[in-house]
């Protein structure tokens, strides 16, 4: 380790990728060949009045084996946004790591936080650079959802292998259930949704595509393993305690599996 | 053919340590203290934007005193520094002492053999697990460090400030009462400092996992008042 202290022509801002290329080669995860790997699955993201949700089932699959039941998909980017993957599992929790990192970077370099735009662009620019590994079938898809306190809403992107960056009005849903539960939120989405018909919602979006999809991982009661649930609102991001989400699954087994409230016409 | 002159060492170091001073006592004065619940750090600086006093890592801060341009890029590389050795490693394994050290190699590199010296003087703190981990480094421009033991002050009047500061601070003191000390100290007895040109950040528990926040001036003006 030591000071890094640039000639002006050679600086790399607050750019913290670049940082770590020119300082510490191979740090950057680079990795060719044909290979398997776990598999993260299905993830959701719905817009509230007042804020935004993400969530994910906690499976990652490797074939049609289970590589993990409690994997993490969920995670807060920042104070004010939260990001959450789909696919390789290794990549794209790396991806997660240098994502937080670079925001942070930038904000204790430049003095001041990215825009939430800013930052949706960064993690699209991260998902075009790891386009040589989704060549190879190490594709990550992630949501990225936060405040925007410039415009006082919570905003939804989402996309695609190719770095491509799509902002959803309402709700997205991605990895191999993402189909399936975004039905599910189609269906009981309306505009005024509360924080907890919002959460309740996403429950059943995970529920149906755990129903559906193999690689998408239920309610796991036996092993109290749960899928997770965020919020981003004006004061943050925050993970709705274990005990609630355990709770709601409970709801949802009891009434049979059926959707909840938001669903019921 | 001209010949050089010759000067000795010790004048060029006298000449550059002189520079340094005379550039470093023009600015003003910065103190960091220990209180009872983490680090203070007391500016001067009318300035909202330019800031003195930063944030390095999730338990590190840096302050700088002197020519902005200079310890600005000392912070950047610092910041630089602890993320990179964060990634790489583990956010446990960024540490005040490691940049400390580093922050000391480059002022006595450049202090040594650059034309002129950095007109900076800079403390590193660390918050550590338990108030005896906690650490302060107060960095001179020649790349000289001092540990230390409960507050560092920096900048023009340095031996003035600390002498009043000596006087009256108790390590173990609470936020406003740390405060009203670094204050008072900073202002001397013929002033008073009125919060807008106090700036003034803190590492504290309180503040989650990174520990670093800025106490803006209505928070200020609370503290003193109390």
């Amino acid at each position: 380790m030591s000071l890094y202290v640039f000639p002006s022509n050679e600086d790399p801002g607050p750019n913290f990728a670049d940082l770590l290329r020119r300082t510490s080669a191979g740090t950057l995860p680079d990795l060719s060949g044909e290979l398997t790997s776990p598999h993260g699955t299905t993830i959701v993201s719905l817009r509230y009045n007042g804020g935004v949700i993400m969530a994910g089932d906690r499976r990652a699959t490797e074939g049609v084996t289970i590589a993990y039941r409690n994997m993490e998909k969920v995670f807060p980017a920042d104070r004010f946004s939260a990001v959450a993957i789909a696919g390789a599992a290794g990549p794209a929790v790396e991806m997660v790591k240098l994502f937080q990192t670079q925001l942070e970077h930038y904000e204790k370099v430049e003095g001041s936080v990215l825009t939430l735009e800013g930052k949706a662009n960064q993690l699209s620019q991260m998902i075009r650079n790891n386009m040589p590994m989704a060549m190879q079938g190490l594709a990550v898809v992630p949501l990225f959802a936060g405040w925007d306190h410039r415009r006082n809403i919570g905003r939804i992107f989402s996309f695609d292998i190719t770095g491509g960056r799509y902002e959803e009005t309402d709700f997205a849903a991605t990895g191999s259930g993402g189909r399936n539960a975004k039905t599910t939120i189609k269906l009981g989405f309306r505009d005024d949704l509360s924080r907890d018909e919002a959460v309740e919602l996403a429950v059943d979006a995970l529920y149906q595509a755990a129903d559906e999809d193999a690689a998408t991982g239920g309610p796991d009661p036996l092993r109290g393993i749960y899928p997770i649930i965020a919020t981003v609102d004006v004061t943050g991001f925050t993970r709705l305690a274990e005990e609630e989400v355990a709770a709601r699954f409970a709801a949802v087994l009891a009434r049979g599996g059926r959707p909840g409230g938001n669903n019921r016409s | 053919m001209t010949m050089p002159y010759y000067v000795a060492p010790e004048q060029i170091m006298k000449d550059r340590a002189e520079y340094a001073q005379k550039g470093i006592a023009r600015g003003r004065a910065l103190v960091a203290v220990r209180f009872d619940h983490g680090v203070l750090m007391v500016a001067e600086n009318p300035s909202r934007t330019l800031h003195k006093i930063s944030e390095i890592y999730d338990r590190v801060a840096f302050a700088g005193v002197g020519k902005y341009n200079e310890f600005d890029q000392l912070r950047v590389a610092g910041i630089r520094h602890a993320d990179t050795k964060g990634f790489t490693y583990s956010r446990e394994d960024v540490d005040a002492r490691s940049l400390a050290n580093l922050y000391a190699q480059f002022l006595g590199q450049v202090f040594t053999h650059e034309m002129k010296p950095l007109e900076v003087e800079i403390v590193v703190a660390e918050l550590g697990a338990t108030p005896d981990d906690t650490r302060l480094y107060h960095i001179a421009y020649d790349g000289s460090v001092v540990d230390e033991e409960t507050f560092s002050v920096l900048g023009g009047e340095a031996e003035e400030i600390s002498r009043r500061l000596g006087a009256t601070f108790q390590p173990d003191s609470g936020l406003a009462v740390a405060l009203r000390a670094c204050v008072d100290a900073l202002a001397g007895p013929d002033r008073t400092l009125p919060a807008s040109d106090l700036e003034v950040g803190m590492l504290s528990d309180a503040n989650g996992r990174r520990a670093f926040r800025r106490v803006e001036a209505d928070e200020i003006t609370t503290l003193l008042a109390s």
